[in-house]
């Protein structure tokens, strides 16, 4: 009914027949094969190499793989990272909006953080919230200078786990809120003043217009540091916590005098939970692609499809009007 | 009551630093009235139409929709800076449709058009659904409503966006060069759309370059150059018998 429907009506009479395929010898690429051949033997030697190697010692690898030690110890670590990462990114969203926000107490109080726990190592991080039981014998709660309502022993009431988590997630955190900032940055801001003109108010145009947005430019760096956080679990020696991956094995080599094995098997296990948190970061990638891949619409509407690909036109439309331009400008040069 | 014009600008001014982009603006538009604003880029136009709904704040004068102060509550003769929840009820009463569409990517045409009643008004998803079809069927996109903005024209989101508008029952519609983005052949299906809304009684100020649709359907068109109303009047006569010299020499570049 509008002219979007049109253009397929214009068939240009030349192209009725359809014209030969192209039939030409496909280029060679005999560099590719050979660098890839030479590859394959090298990583083969090494294999053959390495299983017959005494001090990678493969039995007892075998052995500890699925020691019970082992596997609690990596359910452990699993623990770690995703109890961080979960208080990581919601302090992290709070710190990066309070940090857009209008509000300049609120912003300050971002930044401060940010300030730091981004300008101290994470290691000295953790040994501090090792020694908080030193520092503050007691946690109070109740009005300054007045007897406390309730008082806990320090040490009773924040265990090295708990302790580990609160070091490793505020940390983190500070990274997240920058990550979760960027992504907030990346959304147009005509989204922002569409959905004030509706009048929406700024938590609602958050919640429901930029931060959907942000998330596909969110999700690929924060996969990124879940898999660093995984991988940073191994420092929580410092508060000191000794029932991670990395340290269990390390205690448990010690016994045996014998590192190389265990260190395998220590990483086998991480290099399992990477691969599956990227396949997790594959969906949750997918699911925030909603409108800008090349999705089809949700009911097909058969027949319609063939209209949507001659009518994608915002970006064309940019461009458009200078190649629409030409014939007016005789009109102007002959006036 | 129907005597209170529907926006009324006297003396509206805005800074942005030391730049003056609106010096001194006085209009008015009547209940039911569809104003056109011309003017070359750079010359306020939209700074003012954003004026209206308090996207940017004025730096003097008063400005009025439907007799309702925007962005400030006067009491005892003291201006008190608008809470931004009263400002974003203000603008629930006037729709907004933007150059560049701004359809939010991540919903669909539906979803769009029902965005702002479900969470601004509260109302109940089923009848706001209902109504959002309706009003996708009045743009002539009923069949697109489960489509993303990315699959469809420009001159389709730009409906969408209109009809995204007007689900919020506006009093009033700004429209801020809603053609301008367009290609030569989808801008029509768009200007339908608003001659329709201008037929229905609709109070709409329009900034376009569209001499045409300003010819038909404005009852005023006010010109405005450096930030201040140059000429206004019947758009027939500011058209075709143009007054002031920078509207002729506007006029003679662009018609």
């Amino acid at each position: 009914m509008t002219t979007a429907n049109t253009p397929g009506t214009g068939a240009n009479p030349s192209s009725e027949r359809d014209s030969e395929p192209i039939k030409a010898i496909r280029l060679r690429h005999p560099w590719r094969m050979t660098f890839a051949v030479v590859l394959v033997i090298i990583f083969a030697l090494f294999i053959i190499d390495a299983a017959g190697r005494q001090a990678y010692d493969w039995p007892t690898v075998g052995k500890y793989v699925f020691d019970r030690r082992i596997t609690l110890a990596a359910l452990t670590t699993l623990q770690l990272t995703v109890y961080s990462m979960i208080i990581a990114i919601i302090l992290g969203v709070t710190l990066a909006i309070m940090r857009l926000s209008p509000n300049p107490v609120v912003k300050s109080v971002a930044w401060f953080y940010l300030w730091i726990f981004r300008g101290t190592p994470v290691y000295v991080q953790l040994v501090f919230w090792g020694l908080i039981a030193i520092i503050y014998q007691t946690i109070d709660i109740g009005i300054p200078f007045m007897e406390p309502w309730v008082s806990f022993d320090t040490k009773v009431a924040l265990n090295t786990f708990t302790l580990a988590i609160i070091g490793l997630a505020l940390n983190e955190a500070a990274y997240m809120a920058e990550i979760v900032r960027a992504g907030l940055l990346s959304v147009d801001r005509g989204q922002e003043e569409a959905a004030t003109a509706l009048g929406m108010g700024w938590f609602q145009t958050m919640r429901r217009v930029i931060v959907p947005q942000a998330m596909r430019i969110i999700i690929p760096p924060t996969g990124n540091e879940v898999i660093s956080m995984l991988k940073t679990t191994s420092l929580v020696t410092a508060v000191p916590f000794s029932f991670d991956l990395y340290t269990r094995s390390r205690d448990i080599s010690a016994e045996t005098f014998n590192p190389i094995p265990l260190l395998i098997v220590a990483s086998i296990w991480y290099l399992v939970f990477t691969s599956v948190l990227m396949i997790g970061q594959y969906f949750l990638e997918k699911r925030f692609a909603r409108g800008v891949g090349d999705r089809r619409p949700d009911r097909k509407g058969d027949g319609g499809s063939a209209e949507v690909a001659t009518g994608v036109a915002p970006a064309v439309g940019v461009d458009k009007p200078t190649v629409v331009l030409p014939p007016t400008t005789p009109d102007s040069g002959g006036h | 009551m129907t005597d209170v014009p529907m926006v009324l600008a006297e003396g509206v001014s805005k800074s942005f630093g030391s730049n003056q982009v609106l010096k001194s603006i006085s209009l008015e538009v009547k209940r039911g009235e569809v104003m056109c604003l011309l003017g070359p880029s750079g010359s306020g136009k939209s700074t003012f139409l954003r004026c209206i709904n308090h996207l940017e704040v004025l730096s003097a004068g008063r400005l009025s929709v439907d007799g309702e102060l925007i962005g400030f509550r006067e009491a005892n003769g003291k201006l008190y800076e608008m809470h931004p929840k009263e400002a974003a009820r203000q603008r629930r009463d006037i729709g907004m449709v933007f150059q560049r569409f701004n359809l939010f990517p991540h919903m669909t045409a539906l979803e769009n058009v029902m965005e702002a009643p479900v969470l601004v008004k509260g109302l109940p998803k089923a009848q706001v659904r209902k109504r959002a079809l309706e009003l996708l069927d009045r743009v002539g996109l009923a069949e697109r409503a489960d489509y993303y903005p990315a699959h469809l024209s420009g001159g389709q989101q730009q409906r969408v966006a209109i009809a995204r508008a007007l689900a919020m029952e506006p009093k009033l519609m700004l429209f801020d060069e809603p053609t301008s983005a367009l290609d030569p052949e989808l801008v029509g299906e768009v200007l339908d759309v608003m001659k329709g809304l201008a037929r229905s009684g609709m109070t709409m100020i329009v900034v376009t370059h569209e001499m045409g649709f300003a010819r038909e359907v404005a009852d005023n068109l006010v010109f405005m150059d450096g930030g201040v109303v140059v000429e206004s009047g019947d758009p027939r006569e500011v058209l075709s018998n143009p007054k002031h010299e920078r509207t002729k020499a506007f006029l003679s570049k662009v018609l």
